[in-house]
């Protein structure tokens, strides 16, 4: 990511350290994942030890240090989706993907997710896939829908 | 500065006002158990060892000492069974990641904590947050921090910084309880310096 | 868009936005909150759109697209104005029907409306439908009447009229009165006296004072704040400005969960609105009173609910919390009184000052005194957010409108309060729902997610979640939290596989007392709360897992096993086919077997077993009947008698 475009978002926060969280999300959303060097220029210009920088990128979930899949596949594990058999969907997008929350794929094709509800409880259990939700997910459906991501 | 007049223990103590109810414990000579306490830094509450009982306004609860201020009128009960209790079950939690911590053998002994109450756990860390707190605060080098929570949470050296500093400073090993502040430090200059002073050979790239 | 500059000129404003509606102009409202969208509503709005200009009806049909209506077990919803015929489960391709025949020809289109699940009678209206019918939807209503893109709506049902009332003559101290007086208690959880937090602030020392809505709404299974932030903004907007003004605060902080991009968009809409039209900003209605509003985004941290830890947040740091020993309204963020209160605490606001705290306090308890909404979820007929008086039993909620089970299964708890709560058993369903009434019970309302759980739902397992949940959410800080969850999750994770031992309760009720007595904040607290209330009401279970190794709800896998009756199997080879790790060994006219090592647990074989023959059995706490001999497994069917 061009220091520019991390100097565009740190201004429009007028370099407040207060903003860190604020200007790390922006970050993360247009890039997918925070890199090393756009952390460095941040804890550069808002004047924040990078101690609290490494803190906030690992403490919220929203964060990933590493480079993301193509999809992003989240799993809600929220209580009323839990009750409904969620787990189980876990279970087999696990199966499926070979890998486990918090974890992308070698290929870089997918990374999954948990996250404690989506608020579409109705549906459960849910699953995003690139902002897309699938509601009343069974594991036998998960490999249905993961047919259609390349 | 005004005068706070407290009992702890039953005994009548003159606080300073700003004082904590640890500090005014100490100014009397009064011994309340801590382990993330430190006078050069902030108070931190993590360890909740100095946890005391405070009776104020006809109501009793149970607070952190260092932390919560010196009222007057307060009386304070620095041991009970249900402060032995927590006090013992907060150091059984503690020897489970470091059973052997010189720190905590005195500790144990007294409140009769048991070492295997609980499985070891891998971690030596028991988050004091003293070295983490004495680079900030006392050295303000910010060589080491936390990263995750809950009971991910770690310390983490940050290699550039601690390449420049640490060497010659490690005033922080001492501070630490157990072996996992050594620990850490040891792994990152194996792998982030490989030609460091201790001519110790790389052992990744 | 002229800033409006005093109250008379707001009036004339919503006179004139008035006087261009005719209420007896056909409008099609749909719901367009997240719920909604994921069932396709987005898809059928374009139909709406596209259909309405193949037909050139553009002049004469009004389309809103609303926030959340609450029913969400039953979306899209489509409501007609001014019939207000409801239309559920609406796909794209229902739209050129429903403007054809309702709209032109005034016709009811009957597969579409709601049918009563116990006479077959179909009801046309919203208000005799029993869901919404049994609610009372003071705050959650207006979600129906107003897109939350649009200011004008807000207006024209009322909008800002509290705000206008109280710039006009009120003083702070009178506002803070008549919110003490109506004895609005937080709705976030706690339920301590807004007006009294207010008061605090009011009096405490230092000029400059915060005012802060927590949409950090982390509860699984609770997303009330969420459909209101989205649904109606300015409300909330309204609440927490009219809360400045008694405070003495000029900036105002929207502390709201990144996960509601829907939430975020709207408010920021909402912002930018109020400022244009004067409502926010320096000298607002001529009042001379300046307030802003910042927003900022959570990134993912179920801890930053926490009052200390959201301020902690809004100063940019990691959200851990801070002890309350000197309360937050005092010195709160950046040390100064800061004023911290729910999404829905707030958007209650410009209710108790329009009609006045005693219309408000005729609703609800003694103690608990207004509405609450409540998301009902889980193994419940109608999932959806429920708005109710205080003081209604949890039994009306479940059965009158909720519905009841689905499925003929039986009711086993409902959980309150989230990860800080407890389950409620059957025998206490006929408990009012009010703040002390449920912490009585052993739970407590917390933010106000109700999970309906039936027969099947391991209680045991409820307790392990919990605990799953907030080790992974602990900011990690304090001993008693940290690590005394760590080991309470490692013991009811073992006794959920089997490997519970004599002693294990003993020691999770010791963790338990540590944690509720010497851990750092609320979170730490109450985290041994749904063990304690598990452990009351379905103590057991518990002993079951641990003595028999059996799981009454047949529920946790390596507790259960499959196993395909003999006598019941008929070889349709359905089970077979499905089984996604090929575990089940039949074919024709064989007797099908479960291959124990093989199989999953996954639950396939079960749900595709057609009912007629309800061949596949869960097991626990014996073992698995031996195979029954090759020779026994062919099926000789009988050939039909002529």
């Amino acid at each position: 990511m061009d220091r520019e475009k991390i100097d565009q978002i740190i201004d429009k926060h007028h370099g407040e350290a207060s903003s860190l969280i604020q200007v790390l999300l922006e970050i993360q959303a247009a890039n997918h994942w925070l890199p090393k060097e756009a952390l460095e220029r941040v804890a550069e210009k808002l004047q924040v030890p990078m101690t609290r920088i490494q803190h906030i990128a690992t403490f919220y979930k929203a964060f990933s240090l590493v480079p993301k899949g193509r999809h992003e596949i989240h799993i809600c594990m929220g209580t009323a989706c839990h009750v409904r058999g969620a787990p189980r969907v876990l279970d087999a997008a696990q199966e499926l993907t070979g890998i486990k929350p918090g974890e992308t794929d070698l290929d870089l094709k997918f990374s999954l997710q948990t996250v404690n509800c989506l608020g579409c409880c109705a549906l459960g259990p849910v699953l995003e896939i690139d902002g897309k939700t699938h509601g009343k997910m069974s594991p036998a459906e998960m490999a249905n829908v993961l047919k259609n991501y390349d | 500065m005004s005068e706070i007049l407290l009992k702890i223990d039953g005994k009548e103590v003159k606080a300073k006002e700003g004082m904590t109810v640890l500090e005014a414990a100490r100014s009397a000579g009064i011994s309340i158990p801590t382990l993330c306490h430190h006078e050069k830094l902030e108070p931190y509450g993590g360890c909740r060892l100095c946890i005391v009982e405070i009776e104020s306004r006809g109501s009793r609860r149970l607070a952190v000492s260092c932390v919560y201020p010196a009222e007057k009128n307060i009386a304070v009960t620095t041991r009970s069974e249900k402060v032995d209790r927590i006090r013992k079950m907060i150091l059984q939690l503690l020897l489970a990641h470091a059973p052997d911590a010189f720190d905590l053998q005195d500790l144990a002994k007294e409140y009769g904590a048991d070492r295997n109450r609980f499985e070891k756990e891998p971690s030596f860390c028991v988050h004091c947050g003293l070295c983490v707190r004495y680079c900030a605060e006392v050295k303000k080098k910010n060589a080491v921090g936390f990263v995750d929570r809950g009971i991910r949470k770690e310390i983490s050296f940050i290699p550039e910084i601690a390449s420049k500093e640490c060497w010659n400073c490690k005033e922080c090993f001492p501070l630490c309880p157990t072996e996992a502040l050594q620990a850490a430090y040891v792994l990152v200059e194996a792998l982030a310096f490989p030609s460091s002073a201790t001519g110790a050979c790389a052992t990744g790239e | 868009m002229a800033r409006i500059k005093t109250p008379v000129e707001l009036e004339e404003l919503r006179k004139s936005i008035l006087s261009t509606r005719d209420p007896n102009k056909p409008c099609i409202t749909l719901c367009s909150g997240s719920a909604c969208n994921a069932s396709g509503s987005l898809e059928v709005a374009a139909s709406i759109e596209e259909e309405i200009a193949k037909q050139g009806l553009g002049a004469e049909v009004d389309v809103r697209r609303t926030g959340c209506h609450g029913y969400c077990e039953r979306g899209p919803i489509i409501v007609i104005h001014p019939e207000k015929i409801c239309y559920f489960q609406i796909k794209p391709e229902d739209i050129p029907e429903i403007i054809s025949q309702t709209i032109k020809e005034k016709k009811v289109i009957e597969r579409l409306l709601y049918t009563d699940p116990a006479t077959g009678e179909k009801i046309v209206y919203e208000h005799d439908i029993p869901f919404y019918k049994y609610q009372k939807r003071l705050v959650f209503g207006s979600n129906g009447s107003v897109d939350p893109k649009s200011i004008d709506d807000y207006l024209a049902i009322g909008g800002y009229s509290a705000l206008a009332k109280v710039l006009s003559g009120m003083t702070p101290d009178a506002v803070l009165q008549e919110v003490k007086k109506a004895n609005l208690r937080g709705r976030g959880g706690g339920g301590f006296p807004a007006g009294t937090k207010w008061e605090g602030s009011r009096n405490a020392p230092g000029e400059i004072k915060y005012v802060i809505v927590n949409a950090d709404e982390g509860d699984p299974g609770a997303y009330m704040d969420r459909s209101l932030l989205e649904g109606n903004p300015h409300a909330v907007l309204e609440g927490l400005t009219i809360g400045a003004y008694a405070v003495g605060s000029h900036e105002g902080y929207i502390y709201v969960r990144q996960e509601y991009p829907l939430a975020v968009e709207n408010v920021f809409t909402a912002i930018r609105q109020g400022e244009e039209y004067g409502l926010l900003g320096k000298d607002i209605l001529g009042s001379g009173f300046d307030f802003k509003v910042i927003v900022h985004q959570g990134a993912g941290a179920f801890v930053c609910g926490e009052s200390t830890a959201l301020m902690t947040a809004l100063e940019g740091r990691a959200g851990e919390p801070r002890p309350k020993y000197i309360r937050s309204n005092i010195v709160g963020l950046w040390g100064r009184p800061s004023v911290l209160n729910n999404v829905e605490t707030w958007a209650n606001v410009p209710l108790v000052i329009n009609k006045g705290a005693d219309w408000f306090t005729q609703y609800g308890t003694e103690s608990s005194k207004g509405t609450k909404i409540f998301s009902l979820v889980g193994k419940i007929t109608n999932t959806g957010l429920v708005e109710v008086p205080m003081g209604t039993p949890l039994k009306d909620i479940i059965y009158q409108i909720g519905g009841g089970i689905p499925g003929g299964k039986k009711f086993k708890a409902v959980q309150t309060g989230g990860p800080s709560g407890g389950c409620i058993p059957e025998e206490l369903l006929d408990l009012p729902v009010g703040f002390d009434e449920l912490t009585k019970a052993g739970s407590m309302m917390g933010s106000g997610g109700m999970i309906v759980m039936d027969e099947d739902t391991c209680m045991v397992d409820v307790a392990r979640y919990f605990l799953d949940f907030l080790t992974d959410e602990s900011c990690g800080k304090c001993v008693p939290c940290r690590e005394g969850m760590r080991q309470m999750l490692k013991v009811l994770t073992r006794i959920t596989k089997g490997k519970g031992k004599e002693g294990d309760i003993e020691l999770l009720e010791e963790l338990s007392e540590t944690a509720q007595e010497a851990a750092l904040c609320a979170l730490g607290k109450s985290s041994p709360n749904p063990f304690l209330s598990t452990l009351k009401y379905f103590r057991e279970e518990y002993e079951a897992h641990i003595n028999q190794k059996r799981c009454p709800a047949l529920s946790c896998k390596e507790l259960i096993a499959f196993h395909i009756d003999p006598e019941k199997c008929q070889a349709c080879t359905t089970c077979a086919r499905k089984c996604p790790s090929d575990a089940i060994i039949g074919g024709k006219n064989l007797i099908h077997i479960v291959d124990q090592a093989k199989c999953t647990k996954c639950g396939t074989c079960f749900e595709v077993c057609p009912p007629r023959f309800r061949a596949v059995r869960k097991i626990s706490g014996e073992p698995v009947p031996a195979r029954i001999a090759e020779e026994a497994r062919t099926i000789t069917r009988k050939s039909k008698e002529k």
